[in-house]
């Protein structure tokens, strides 16, 4: 009974939370009610991945309405990886959250904060979960509103700010897409995402299509911030409290990369995006111009967040370049790092946040020997940096390795060579703030000037859950290469 | 079994134990890995272990044949004395990175494939940056940041080439390769920067003398012995590879000639001798490749103990300057006494273990018709006695008194620089004992009449010059009075050629090197301006720029998706 149902619970758990936060009021109880709906999420997201393994694609039609008529939802092995992914990353985190919201949020509207963030999190689900186009907009208003809430949680002024760039840029993107929606609509008569796809190629000349097209393309990219569309994302970043930034980090811009991939392959189909529309001449340059480029900032960064940010913003240049090269391997590859990158950036942001829980900035420069006062803060940090860098033995490898191998398959040498001459860059951020934790002699004679002890254990342990899930990912590699592959097998195959 | 215990695993244990236990419990820890690495080798059985599929590929992370066997088990001694030289160090970054880094350089030699070797290949890389940072000084933080980027890069180009090679192979085995494809030639192009090609080397010289004490002798045993054995696996009879390595033997001697710092000296020095090995791969005949085997052997444990002695003689007294040093033989005769062991095997005197290894690759040399190698080969000889085998313990021990009386080194450290010599000076008069590990069946014999008499001429003489060099410098008249007749080849003309040799290299490379060092900085400027905080890619774009770019794409993309 509950098993046929599994697809609403997704949307319904998160969603009847949120209202709940706000009538609990009290931090704590706000924070339980939206741990419990966080893991009970993350219990039905691996129920339905279970499912889908076993059963294959579910369609499931909201409230009993037909699909032409009604909202479908539709779940393939693709989406219901990003479900588990979404869950996973919020579960986490929600864990670590209690420490740090207290300290870094303004007392008395913590319900407030939990609320938003279960809305948002209800909006992501939706985005991934849902098989009907216009539905893809609302779940996308939903979780950015309340995204922009979330990032002006953050402690001082400039929060504002960036949360009302974020805003204009956010809403500029999720009306380019609403634009490309209607226009598809108009050209084909259905906002149902399978119906789409079965009548977009009869529709293929006219004219609506190609507009729709070309306005999704931009909307999407302003959402998952590729390169030189990410100019909201730096200052997001640095400006939101930490657990939003670490949240953030491993599911909105992963959430609305999926929403690419599902609408240039399965609905336009990677014949259409990528034979007739030349998406790659737009895409690939903006992805390695993205990769090489923001990495190169991020070295230069003196503070850690702003230094993931722009560090995010290149790695989200592979996963674009990864698509580009719109094969079965190349497809993959982008999906794995999806997954790996989701993983480790969260885990980067969680231990910046550990330490700025501890020390009160996030300036590397001033991180004298801070292995000696936070070894684990420290330690998971660098087995994280080490993914991001791509180390063998890390998930990071394991996206570099098939990246690489798509890269080389398809003939694109120069890709594959800029991916790594752009992981060199990686060594270099990385490796920067690792020796100044390590090795760096104190400048100040006052050793209580940095924090003196180690991070609560509440946010140690997610934090650790992470790098562990992590490295095991990056050991047996094939596990989530495999899940990837099916994935990606999923959305060339088109609809069934 | 051995899946479990296999010898890098073993390493990488104890380095993920070191994590938890006190400093005591560590350097025992240090020293009892290898040991334990040692059995568990000498116990294993030829063939492939530890096989494990992985993505569709067949990792092999033991292949042990002679080859490897003889690398791995030179690579566990050098573990276990670097071990017991570096048993006061308390810290415990230190010694995981030791750990790891010397377990993985035995995983790349047991790899059996190109993606465990790979993988190797980083850790090795990764793992030894710390024994550089460790030093805690931004000039070690810039270096091994310049180090680390190097090696990674080597790395980079070994994964590029294996997957090159993959895609036209199909097969990720690590056997003979040789240089028939891009994708072997970007592998052999990763090997030679980690073996320090010319003009890959610079690297060696950067790094290694900037580097703690403790940490040089751990990094000059295994990084480019690590390479040299992946050259013998894979590119055994490259003729290109006896000519890189004659001028791998030749060019460092005018450097180290001209070094002041006695560990930089010693790190040319590194650099020629792996010369000999290259040359040795190079030739690719059974012998050759016995040479090369048996000569990083003995390498290893000769410059292990020449670095021993220097980093015992900096430990005492902060620095490691010939121009600072002198007279040491006063309070530091152990020392002392092994740093002439170690000159003496470097320079190979017969009864020393250099002796009993390079003769192999001279010969092979000659063998095959090598012969300007060969003459090539005797002339570097002739210059690693000079920087190594006198320079290095008489401006360190003897010379002008410094007037320094510093301690005798700690008791572990004389320990392990006794043990290292008495292995130099065993191996040196038992050559049998070396040759039964060797990959091929030895039928040589270095003590005979001609050998010996050949070696001693040229120790003999090259001693000579020198001792005629430092008295001219010392006593002017008494120079003049010396008969010259031919001994003036050795003093006057080859030292005159010599520094003209090096002075013009040393400006060639020098003029060049600015050159892409200007080059490098105006790019790293005009990236710096865009790239720094506040830089144009790094400001906070404003509302108005970013919808102007949103603006300008939708532009772009209606053009293309309209044409």
């Amino acid at each position: 009974m509950i098993a046929d149902q599994l697809p609403a619970w997704q949307i319904v758990i998160p969603m009847l939370a949120a209202p709940l936060c706000v009538l609990v009021r009290n931090s704590t109880a706000a924070w339980v009610v939206a741990m419990v709906a966080n893991l009970l999420t993350l219990l039905n997201a691996w129920a339905l991945f279970v499912q889908i393994r076993a059963e294959g694609v579910i369609r499931y039609a909201l409230g009993g309405w037909a699909a032409p008529t009604g909202i479908e939802y539709y779940v393939d092995i693709a989406n219901a990886s990003v479900i588990l992914l979404v869950s996973f990353i919020s579960s986490v985190v929600m864990v670590f959250a209690f420490h740090s919201v207290r300290k870094t949020v303004l007392t008395g509207k913590h319900y407030l904060f939990y609320s938003a963030w279960m809305l948002c999190l209800t909006g992501l689900l939706g985005i991934c979960i849902t098989g009907d186009a216009f539905n893809v907009f609302v779940f996308l208003e939903i979780s950015s509103l309340s995204t922009y809430m979330l990032i002006a949680f953050g402690q001082d002024k400039r929060a504002f700010t960036a949360s009302f760039r974020y805003l204009i840029m956010g809403s500029i993107g999720a009306s380019f897409i609403l634009i490309g929606i209607g226009f598809l609509y108009a050209a084909t008569g259905t906002l149902n995402m399978v119906d789409l796809a079965q009548r977009i190629p009869d529709a293929e000349s006219k004219r609506a299509v190609l507009v729709a097209f070309s306005f999704l393309t931009i909307g999407l990219m302003i959402k998952s911030a590729v390169f030189p569309l990410h100019g909201w994302l730096a200052n997001a970043y640095q400006q939101a409290p930490l657990v939003v930034t670490a949240f953030l980090a491993g599911t909105a811009t992963k959430v609305s990369l999926y929403v690419l991939l599902r609408f240039f392959f399965s609905i336009f189909g990677p014949d259409y995006s990528f034979g007739a529309m030349l998406l790659n001449v737009v895409l690939l340059p903006a992805a390695v111009a993205g990769f090489l480029l923001m990495s190169l900032v991020a070295i230069y960064q003196t503070d850690l967040r702003r230094m993931l940010a722009y560090s995010s913003v290149a790695q989200i240049g592979y996963i674009i370049a990864a698509f580009c090269i719109a094969s079965q391997a190349g497809l993959t590859a982008g999906i794995v790092h999806i997954f790996n990158h989701a993983l480790i950036k969260s885990a980067l942001f969680m231990s910046v946040g550990c330490i700025i829980y501890q020390v009160g900035h996030a300036h590397s420069r001033s991180f004298d020997n801070l292995f000696s006062t936070m070894p684990f803060t420290v330690s998971a940090f660098i087995i994280s940096g080490l993914g991001l860098i791509g180390v063998p033995l890390t998930v990071g490898f394991v996206s570099k390795f098939s990246l690489i191998g798509a890269s080389m398959e398809k003939g694109w040498w120069l890709i594959g060579a800029m991916v790594l001459v752009s992981s060199l860059f990686a060594i270099v951020y990385i490796g920067r703030v690792v020796e100044v934790m390590l090795f760096r002699k104190s400048r100040m004679e006052t050793p209580h000037s940095v924090g003196s002890n180690e991070a609560p254990l509440m946010m140690l342990v997610p934090l650790y859950v992470l790098v562990a899930v992590s490295i095991w990912f990056g050991i047996s590699g094939s596990t989530t290469l495999d899940v990837a592959g099916q994935a990606a097998r999923a959305l060339l195959g088109g609809y069934q | 079994m051995i899946d479990f215990i296999a010898p890098p695993f073993l390493f990488f244990y104890a380095a993920a134990l070191c994590a938890l236990i006190g400093s005591h419990a560590r350097a025992v820890l240090l020293l009892a890995v290898p040991l334990v690495a040692l059995a568990v080798l000498l116990g294993t059985s030829f063939g492939q272990h530890v096989v494990i599929a992985v993505a569709g590929f067949e990792l092999v992370f033991v292949r042990l044949d002679k080859l490897a066997l003889v690398f791995s088990i030179i690579f566990c001694i050098a573990a276990f004395l670097a071990g017991l030289y570096a048993w006061h160090v308390r810290d415990t970054i230190q010694q995981i990175a030791t750990l790891v880094y010397a377990g993985a350089a035995i995983g790349g030699v047991l790899a059996g494939d190109l993606i465990t070797l790979f993988l190797y290949w980083e850790a090795t890389a990764v793992a030894s940056v710390f024994l550089i940072w460790a030093r805690r000084t931004p000039a070690a933080y810039a270096t091994g940041m310049r180090y680390l980027i190097i090696q990674v890069l080597s790395g980079v180009l070994l994964l590029a080439g294996l997957l090159m090679h993959y895609q036209d192979t199909g097969s990720i085995e690590f056997n003979h390769l040789g240089l028939i494809s891009p994708g072997t030639t970007l592998i052999f192009i990763a090997f030679g920067i980690k073996c320090a090609f010319p003009l890959m080397h610079n690297w060696l010289q950067d790094a290694y003398p900037a580097a703690t004490v403790t940490g040089t002798v751990v990094l000059s045993a295994f990084t480019t012995k690590m390479a040299v054995y992946a050259l013998a696996r894979g590119y055994a009879g490259t003729e290109i590879l006896v000519y890189i390595g004659a001028v791998m033997t030749l060019f460092p001697i005018f450097f180290a000639e001209i070094e002041n710092d006695l560990r930089r000296v010693l790190a040319y020095s590194l650099n020629n001798q792996l010369g000999f090995m290259v040359v040795g791969v190079g030739v690719g005949t059974e012998m050759a490749l016995n040479g090369t085997a048996a000569h990083a052997f003995c390498h290893i444990l000769y410059k292990s103990l020449l670095f021993m002695s220097v980093g015992a003689v900096l430990y005492r007294t902060g620095t490691s300057k010939a121009s600072e040093l002198g007279g040491l033989y006063k309070t530091m005769p152990v020392t002392m006494v092994c740093c002439l062991i170690g000159a003496a095997s470097i320079s190979a005197f017969p009864l020393f273990s250099g002796f009993v290894s390079k003769s192999l690759i001279l010969d092979a040399s000659a063998k095959n018709g090598y012969y300007f190698v060969w003459f090539a080969l005797v002339v570097a000889s002739a210059g690693v006695l000079s920087h190594s085998g006198i320079k290095i313990p008489y401006f360190t021990f003897f010379a002008h008194d410094s007037g320094k009386r510093p301690a005798e080194a700690p008791v572990h450290m004389r320990i392990a620089m006794i043990i290292t010599a008495f292995l130099c000076v065993f191996i040196g008069v038992f050559p049998g004992t070396l040759y039964a590990l060797l990959p091929f069946d030895v039928d040589y014999k270095p003590y005979t009449v001609s050998h010996v008499l050949a070696q001693m001429q040229l120790l003999c003489f090259a001693l000579l010059a020198f001792v005629f060099l430092m008295r001219k410098g010392l006593h002017p008249p008494e120079v003049r009075g010396v008969n010259v007749d031919s001994d003036w080849v050795y003093r006057k003309a080859v030292p005159a050629v010599l520094s003209g040799i090096a002075v013009w290299v040393a400006t060639r490379t020098n003029s060049l090197m600015s050159l892409i060092v200007m080059t490098v900085k105006s790019v790293a400027k005009w990236a710096y301006t865009l790239a720094q905080p506040g830089g144009l890619l790094a400001v906070g774009w404003g509302v108005n720029s970013m919808v102007l770019i949103v603006t300008i794409m939708m532009l772009l993309v209606l053009v293309f998706n309209f044409a």
